[in-house]
């Protein structure tokens, strides 16, 4: 403890002594330690970080925690509705299977469903959106006019329509999620990008004969990246909580797979005398959204410049 | 009529309209504009905020937003491309390679998430078709051309301080050895030492690869100090245009005698400015007539009624001015 004070009384000295050299290294720190630096003043964000680090680890190594064959999908009736007990500490249920190890192995289908449908609706909603961006005039209308009719569709009911229509199936699901994630991305991106767009170094990248691709994908969208990554996190978060929602309609993942919503929508039936089947399928739905909001949130105030000191 | 247009020529600008369309508005940005520039030579473009100096040299490259703007006629010629009427990826070559252009802002006008390496390296790729590595090592080169050290091509533009900027700026336009330079306002929003260290860069750098520049500006020290041709330019057009001697010691336009009242005389330093009265009008209500003729002490009834015609002094100078019609005219500034 000691010894932390005389350092920090050091530090103090050199910043007191030697003001410019300071300030130069301060300047000359990359603009990603910079970023580190202020997400980690945010506790929220480091909590986060660690939840989602988790969460990623258990859905990467879900095959070695769990046994799939016999803890997540077998059948074991003499097992059934067992109270969270030192065997399962979840508990079991109507058909014998150990929820934690279940709930464990969902990370893998939660995560997976959030990751790539967001995947989706970002690659065509920030093309389209840096495109709008860039033009003014009628491809910005033509883009604008088109997500607002997409955007004006309830999510929920989108999805269900594409599910029902393409099939229940974990791509499906992932695609139709993508899908109602589109807007969100297309006038995140194109707000970012018109102000972008009327900067110097454009109209520079113009006069120096690059060509409009180059110029929209290139020079444009990087200077968009920060409001895309942090929208890319939050909108994870949702694209969970959406994915669950259409497993418990039974428009998701296909049955005896341990999706966090299917297994809620079994544990339904059982929720006054074995609150257990719902409660920790719907905790770990609740915690990993709440992971990836506060994730986004500290993402949010670390790359907002405005913010920043 | 034009007898500058013979031997070999860079640019020749011919009958230049620009206008920007802005709902019901019409803003009149240039106006009818004839310029030509020969090999090796540089131009001073100058006149106050409005004048449409930018819009020129935005239109010398086809580069005029649109909407708003239209260029509602004229040719540009630019070492034999007749950059009206070539397409876009014709133009796209030209751009960067034959033409370049220097912004007025180098805080802005350098990307702020690439290295300062990659973005001249970028220009090489693109029109040298070289790989990235090579490309890398030239811009390298380059850096030490403008006078930054090798090593700082990893850094980022917020590590530069303005001056520095502009020297990189000017590396990127100087990449591919254009054949003209615009310069637009190089050194506006640069200190008056770092001023001079960039016009002297520049000075160095045309001379050694016999480039011919545009310099746009409004401070007349700047022409004096670089220039070999000024073209004085007054709501969207060319009201005086000449050598540096035609201009500086011999002044017609009344205009551009305005302009020199109001610079202080180091030599008579109690002498008072003479400010030009009034204000330019709205390029988007233009007179009939001479747009100076409102704030001209010399202005006729002559004036108001059509546009000047061109009249040549000598072989290089020439004054848009009606005044220069009527017998025995001359303006009140002393010849030196």
């Amino acid at each position: 403890m000691k010894n932390k004070n005389i350092h920090r009384l050091a530090r103090d000295a050199e910043k007191a002594d030697a003001p410019i050299l300071v300030s130069e290294r301060y300047a000359r720190r990359s603009q990603s330690t910079e970023i580190w630096i202020q997400f980690r003043r945010n506790k929220g964000a480091i909590v986060g970080l660690v939840l989602v680090a988790i969460l990623v680890f258990c859905a990467l190594f879900a095959d070695v925690l769990v046994d799939y064959d016999n803890d997540v999908t077998g059948i074991n009736i003499s097992q059934k509705l067992i109270r969270p007990c030192r065997a399962h500490p979840f508990g079991t249920d109507d058909l014998g299977r150990d929820i934690l190890c279940r709930v464990l192995y969902g990370t893998r289908y939660s995560l997976s469903i959030g990751f790539v449908a967001v995947i989706i609706g970002m690659a065509i909603g920030v093309t389209f959106g840096a495109i709008a961006g860039y033009f003014s005039g009628l491809a910005e209308d033509i883009i604008m006019r088109l997500t607002d009719i997409l955007g004006a569709v309830p999510s929920t009911l989108m999805g269900i329509v594409i599910v029902s229509a393409l099939g229940a199936s974990t791509f499906n699901l992932m695609l139709a999620i993508g899908i109602t994630s589109i807007p969100e991305f297309v006038r995140i991106t194109r707000a970012t990008a018109l102000s972008v767009s009327r900067q110097d170094f454009v109209e520079s990248g113009r006069a120096a004969g690059f060509s409009q691709k180059r110029i929209i994908f290139f020079h444009v969208l990087p200077n968009c990246l920060s409001p895309i990554i942090v929208q890319t996190t939050l909108r994870i978060a949702s694209a969970i909580i959406a994915a669950s929602s259409l497993s418990f309609l039974g428009l998701g993942v296909p049955v005896p797979a341990p999706e966090w919503g299917a297994m809620l929508s079994i544990g339904r039936q059982y929720i006054r005398t074995y609150p257990h089947l719902t409660l920790f399928p719907g905790l770990a739905i609740m915690i990993t959204v709440l992971a990836f909001n506060l994730l986004g949130d500290g993402l949010r105030d670390a790359l907002d410049p405005k913010l920043r000191r | 009529m034009n007898k500058e247009s013979l031997s070999e020529s860079i640019l020749e600008i011919r009958d230049l309209t620009v206008h920007y369309e802005v709902g019901q508005e019409v803003i009149k940005a240039v106006n009818h504009l004839n310029l030509s520039l020969k090999k090796g030579r540089t131009l001073g473009l100058v006149g106050e905020t409005g004048a449409g100096k930018t819009t020129t040299a935005l239109a010398i490259q086809k580069l005029i937003m649109s909407p708003p703007g239209v260029i509602k006629s004229g040719t540009v010629d630019i070492c034999g491309n007749k950059i009206m009427e070539l397409s876009v990826k014709d133009l796209e070559l030209i751009r960067g390679s034959v033409v370049s252009m220097i912004f007025q802002d180098p805080m802005t006008s350098l990307n702020p998430v690439f290295t300062v390496g990659e973005q001249i390296a970028e220009s090489y790729m693109i029109h040298e078709g070289i790989p990235k590595k090579q490309a890398i090592e030239k811009a390298m080169k380059m850096l030490e051309t403008v006078g930054i050290p090798r090593n700082r091509a990893s850094e980022f533009p917020h590590q530069f301080s303005g001056g520095m900027r502009q020297r990189v700026v000017i590396a990127i336009a100087l990449t591919c050895n254009p054949q003209l330079l615009i310069a637009d306002e190089p050194t506006t929003a640069l200190d008056v030492t770092i001023q001079a260290q960039i016009l002297d860069l520049m000075r160095k750098l045309k001379e050694g690869r016999g480039m011919s520049m545009i310099m746009i500006t409004h401070a007349l020290g700047i022409v004096a100090d670089i220039c070999d041709e000024v073209a004085v330019m007054y709501a969207g057009r060319i009201v005086e245009k000449g050598s540096l001697a035609d201009i500086f010691n011999h002044t017609k336009h009344p205009y551009t005698e305005g302009l020199f009242n109001s610079l202080p005389n180091i030599r008579n330093r109690s002498m008072r400015l003479i400010p030009i009265p009034g204000l330019m009008p709205d390029p988007a209500h233009l007179p009939a007539g001479c747009a100076f003729a409102p704030r001209c002490k010399y202005a006729g009834s002559d004036c108001t009624a059509e546009q000047p015609e061109e009249h040549w002094i000598s072989d290089s100078h020439m004054v848009a001015c009606a005044a220069y019609g009527r017998n025995g005219f001359h303006i009140e500034r002393h010849e030196k």
